[in-house]
């Protein structure tokens, strides 16, 4: 057995291997041989695997594979020369032959807070590391100098489930600052949580953008020649310079093919799918535009989106709401402790039309009392909130709770959470939250809003 | 110089073997699909794939040139046989343990050395051929070697790796595959270059083949096994050549590539002989002859110009012949120039000197050629019809694939062609990009795969071999023969299901002699699956059919592949019938050819033998027959 010695990791190996590794003054990128009895292996040696056993070292061999070879006492090894790990990126190289001069009256800032599109493997561990360098993003995806001039500038390197309202407002600050100088903007961000940040960057500026701010992101990291990185940064480019509305949204990939993508509002926008290209998909709504990008293409789709109009921003987030789901069995002291430690407001996910049970519906009292705002949406996404048909609703109605609309639960949280940096007032919370300020709110649901699921 | 005439240990022949074989899991290697092909095309959606810098910043140029074509790739997904991680909608499951215990297995039986933990790696193939752009391969053994007839050969390394989504058709700039293959697993075996000899190759790649059977783990049938060979001579460079599928074609192919090497050096001393060299060919005169072809008869000018194409050639400087020049059979110094114009500008139209006057260019033309471009009759030119810009990017192609031609053999990355010739496919990669798979967990090579491995490790041939002929009655030379064959699996399971209703040795000739006999006539019988070959034995086991009809029946199922062995048979009216039914068809016979039996007494039985057959044939033995017959005949002459 191994002696794990956990305060003496060395490149991630510790124990025995460390050990070994230091007495001949090994580092990862130096060529080595373990010979266990009349078996060599050589290699360059890598940094330790996070899943690798606890006796097996990392070597790169000649010919590019990795191997993990096992080591025992008495492994020998030896350093036979010293190297290093290459892990700095050269001169990029141009993709098309022809140079491409950009329109002139064309600029777009691209704003980087990290996330799979803006980051890069590390070729030598395979790790990807949050990266955006404008020099590289035009050399990557020349095509964007088709629509329009582009620049780029890191803002954030987080990923994204780390993002929250903190982050929000330097955001919203950043874009404030920025905009001025361009027709519009890219942000990149991290997908799991950019319809959330896309929301709040829709609320902040309701009341007037000068151009279209799109959100994107990637499904497939940018290292690999099927990542989606290129195709959602021309076509956001193409949005973000094309654009007729002055709105916050979300493009991405349409369907699995690479055909079109779509421009979603940012408040009706959900990532529907854990990996697939397409997986942002409106709820609720149609999506403001369908994007070609390889022939250049935009096409409106949702009549219905906001003129351009001079930058009028509101700033702010509460960061002390809660979202929370329903669930049969659900206790009272879930809603108590939240009412308890003073949070600000909540929003429930509650079943169907917004049901939860009625053993609750005191929590939800007590709640009103103490001046914590509840806002009711569904967990089934689609369709609207309605808590007038079923003595439940009409009795959460009582206790105070105001019904969502067609809003999505992470949209009323992130409204929420900025309409409470604006009032605590009650009635002018709830006044908020029923009046549609970002296209959060549909009041009108047609059919086809409904997706078709295979029956056969 | 012609390829009977090599020496090849004098020219420093270098060959090694990759050979794939596809591995015969349940599962795919890192998903849950079934591992069989399927004509059905299913879902269907499209994709294109970038190039994508490697960490010194530098592009693929394979890639880089498949991307400026504007390749658009088209799947089919059959149902049930993809998932989201064949589309590349879903990151890969773990790696398959059964795949790694059939390689481990392997290794065991080439004496390599198993890794400690499997890694599993990305290398970058960006023809469309893998949804995600890169092939994912995992090196699960090495420093290996196996001994045949006596020598020993290294075997460098044996890897898993997914299998590509196999290429169903090619219009324009789009290609369509199936993903039904993409992510079977297959077992890549990589030998040293120890093999200095073509007929060398083919025996290593045979005894890995057989090895791999052995192990009754792997695929069968055509497609399933597939040899790459690293080919070099001395002076010359290493040249791999990929995807040769039929063994029998691994010599011509390499005596081919030696003889082109042989070649390419030959053209080097024959250009340095006449006092040329690179800088000839730089800053060469485009001279634009569009006008000359205002009326010309050749086809492929005449469309190039209704295209709004133009004609450029281009002088060479006192090279005449050597456009010309013959590398191989089928293929001259002019044919690999074509080739690169092809690959890097997309260049069809191009002609050169020592081929005209031909393809409807008239004589008259090529004298107005040589007077506009200036040229004696020592220098040879090269014109080619198509829009400027490609035809210029072509021409500056073409000469720079000259100035290498004075260092002799230029490394490539070729692909075989069917009559053993290559051409160039892409530059050969340097250093490949590789780089760690980072969506799926390292492998330990525990005690519980290395025991499921020695349990699959193939057993000696000389054991095999015994028990074959112990157990099912072979000849040595029908033992060896089952032994060497592709379908050794299929035949040993034929013989446990049908074995004590046909006989062994029976079933083993039907594919040792009857089937390669039937092949060799120009039937192919390749065309045939196996639950058609299986249809057969079952017929015959039941007695529905008799040995006599097979040929016939297999004839007619090659020629009419949408029927059913059973719908075969049915036409042709040869269901077997009952002894009674032949008696008293041989009691006609014997009825209408009395007068024959009381003139020619037991000689007729001959007479009488041919006349039952020819109606019987194929449906009752034959041995039967002549039984009843011999029986009857006696009886009728005793009483007469």
């Amino acid at each position: 057995m191994l002696e794990l010695k956990i305060n003496e990791f060395y490149f991630g190996y510790y124990g025995m291997i460390a050990d070994k590794l230091k007495e001949i003054n090994a580092a990862p990128g130096d060529y080595i041989s373990i010979k266990n009895g009349n078996k060599q292996f050589n290699g360059t040696l890598m940094p330790k695997n996070e899943f690798s056993k606890e006796d097996i070292i990392v070597l790169k061999l000649d010919n590019g594979y990795n191997i993990g070879v096992k080591i025992n006492e008495k492994s020998e090894i030896q350093l036979l020369k010293k190297g290093q790990l290459t892990t700095h990126a050269g001169e990029p190289v141009k993709l098309v032959e022809k140079e491409i001069t950009p329109p002139e009256n064309k600029r777009i800032l691209v704003l980087g807070t990290g996330g799979t599109i803006a980051s890069r493997v590390d070729y030598e561990t395979g790790a990807v590391k949050p990266y955006l360098d404008p020099n590289e993003l035009v050399a990557a995806v020349p095509e964007v100098l088709n629509y329009t001039n582009i620049e780029a500038e890191e803002i954030l390197s987080i990923f994204s489930e780390d993002m929250n309202p903190k982050y929000w407002d330097l955001i919203t600050y950043n874009i404030f600052k920025k905009f001025n100088d361009y027709d519009g903007l890219i942000i990149a961000h991290g997908t799991d949580t950019m319809a959330y940040t896309a929301s709040a960057v829709a609320f902040v500026f309701n009341k007037g953008l000068k151009g279209p701010i799109v959100f994107t992101g990637s499904q497939r990291s940018s290292d690999r020649p099927s990542s989606d990185s290129a195709f959602n940064i021309i076509s956001s480019a193409i949005v973000a310079s094309k654009a007729p509305f002055g709105e916050v949204c979300v493009v991405m990939h349409g369907e699995t093919s690479d055909s079109y993508a779509l421009a979603h509002r940012a408040t009706k926008v959900r990532k529907m799918h854990t990996s697939r290209r397409d997986a942002f998909q409106s709820i609720n709504d149609i999506p403001l535009a369908k994007i070609y990008p390889f022939e250049g293409k935009l096409e409106i789709i949702n009549k219905s989106y906001k003129e351009k109009k001079d930058i009028n921003p509101e700033f702010g987030f509460d960061d002390r709401v809660a979202l929370i789901k329903y669930y049969p069995g659900m206790s009272n002291d879930i809603i108590d402790f939240l009412v308890d430690n003073k949070y600000h407001g909540i929003v429930i996910e509650g079943t169907g039309f917004g049901h939860i049970s009625n053993r609750l519906i005191d929590s939800l009292e007590r709640a009103y009392e103490s001046e914590i705002p509840v806002v009711i949406t569904s967990q089934t996404l689609f369709g609207r909130v309605n808590l007038n048909v079923y003595s439940t609703g009409r009795k959460m109605l009582q206790a105070g709770v105001i019904p969502g609309e067609d809003m999505l639960p992470e949209t009323a949280y992130v409204k929420l959470s900025w309409v409470l940096s604006r009032t605590r007032n009650m009635n002018e919370i709830k006044n908020y939250m029923l009046t549609n300020l970002a296209g959060e709110i549909n009041l009108r649901h047609e059919l086809r809003l409904y997706p078709r699921w295979y029956h056969g | 110089m012609d390829e009977l005439d090599i020496d090849y240990e004098k020219i420093g022949l270098k060959v090694g073997l990759e050979i794939h074989q596809q591995l015969n899991t349940e599962k795919k290697l890192f998903c849950n699909c079934p591992t069989n092909l399927i004509d059905e095309t299913g879902d269907e959606f499209k994709r294109k794939l970038r190039p994508t810098r490697s960490e010194t910043g530098e592009v693929d140029i394979a890639a880089l040139f498949e991307w400026r074509k504007g390749r658009i790739y088209k799947y089919e997904a059959p149902h049930n046989h993809y998932c989201l991680v064949e589309t590349d909608e879903e990151p890969p499951h773990e790696i398959n343990t059964e795949a790694v215990i059939i390689a481990t297995s392997l290794a065991l039986a080439l004496n390599s050395d198993i890794v400690g933990e499997v890694h599993t790696m990305r290398k970058i193939v960006i023809d469309g051929s893998n949804t995600s752009g890169f092939q994912r391969t995992a090196i699960v053994a090495m420093n290996g070697s196996i001994g045949i007839h006596g020598k020993e050969y290294g075997i460098e390394t044996i890897a898993v790796e997914e299998d590509a989504a196999r290429k169903i058709s090619e219009s324009g700039k789009e290609i369509t595959y199936r993903l039904d293959r993409l992510g079977i697993p297959l077992i890549e075996i990589s030998t040293s270059p120890d093999i200095h000899d073509p007929q060398e190759a083919r025996e290593v790649a045979l005894a890995i083949g057989r090895l791999l059977r052995l192990t009754g783990k792997v695929k069968r049938g055509l497609g399933t096994i597939r040899q790459d060979l690293n080919v070099s001579i001395k002076g010359g460079a290493k040249t791999e050549i990929k995807g040769v599928q039929k063994l029998d074609l691994i010599e011509k192919i390499i005596k081919y590539e030696a003889l082109r090497q042989l070649n390419l050096l030959n053209l080097k001393d024959e250009l340095i002989k006449r006092n040329l060299n690179k800088e000839d060919f730089n800053n060469v005169n485009i001279v634009d002859l569009t006008e000359i072809f205002s009326n010309t008869k050749s086809k492929i000018i005449k469309n190039k110009l209704n295209a709004g194409g133009k004609v450029f050639g281009i002088k060479l400087k006192n090279m005449k012949g050597l456009i010309g020049f013959q590398l191989t059979p089928n293929r001259r110094f002019g044919t690999e120039l074509a080739d690169y114009a092809r690959f890097y500008a997309g260049i069809e139209g191009l002609f050169h000197s020592d081929e005209l006057p031909n393809y409807g260019i008239t004589n008259e033309e090529v004298e107005k050629i040589y007077e506009i471009l200036n040229a004696n009759k020592d220098d040879a030119f090269i014109i080619i019809a198509d829009e400027e810009e490609k035809s210029k990017k072509a021409i500056s192609v073409i000469l720079e694939r000259i100035k290498q031609a004075f260092d002799g053999v230029p490394e490539e990355t070729r692909g075989a062609n069917e009559d053993g010739t290559t051409k160039y496919l892409r530059p050969r990669p340097g250093k490949e990009r590789m780089y760690p798979e980072t969506d799926i967990k390292p492998l330990y090579i525990n005690s519980y795969i290395i025991n499921e491995a020695e349990k699959l490790k193939p057993e000696p041939v000389e054991k095999k071999l015994k028990t074959f002929m112990e157990k099912y009655n072979f000849s040595n030379e029908l033992a060896e023969k089952v032994i060497n064959d592709i379908n050794l699996g299929f035949i040993e399971e034929l013989i446990n299901k049908y074995g004590n209703k046909v006989q062994p040795t029976f079933i083993a000739s039907l594919f040792v002699s009857i089937l390669k006999g039937l092949k060799s006539k120009g039937i192919d019988v390749d065309l045939l699956d196996e639950n058609k070959i299986e249809s057969i034995i079952r017929l015959l086991a039941e007695g529905k059919i008799a040995k006599e009809g097979i040929e016939d029946i297999i004839d007619r199922a090659v020629k009419q592949q949408d029927k059913t062995i059973e719908d075969i048979v049915n036409e042709m009216g040869i269901k077997k019938i009952s002894v009674e039914e032949a008696i008293k068809i041989i009691d006609e016979i014997i009825e209408s050819n009395k007068d024959i039996i009381v003139s020619k007494k037991e000689k007729a039985m001959s007479i009488l033998m041919g006349r039952a057959m020819d109606k019987l044939r194929g449906k009752i033995d034959g041995k039967i027959v002549s039984e009843i017959i011999k029986e009857k005949l006696e009886s009728i002459l005793k009483n007469i």
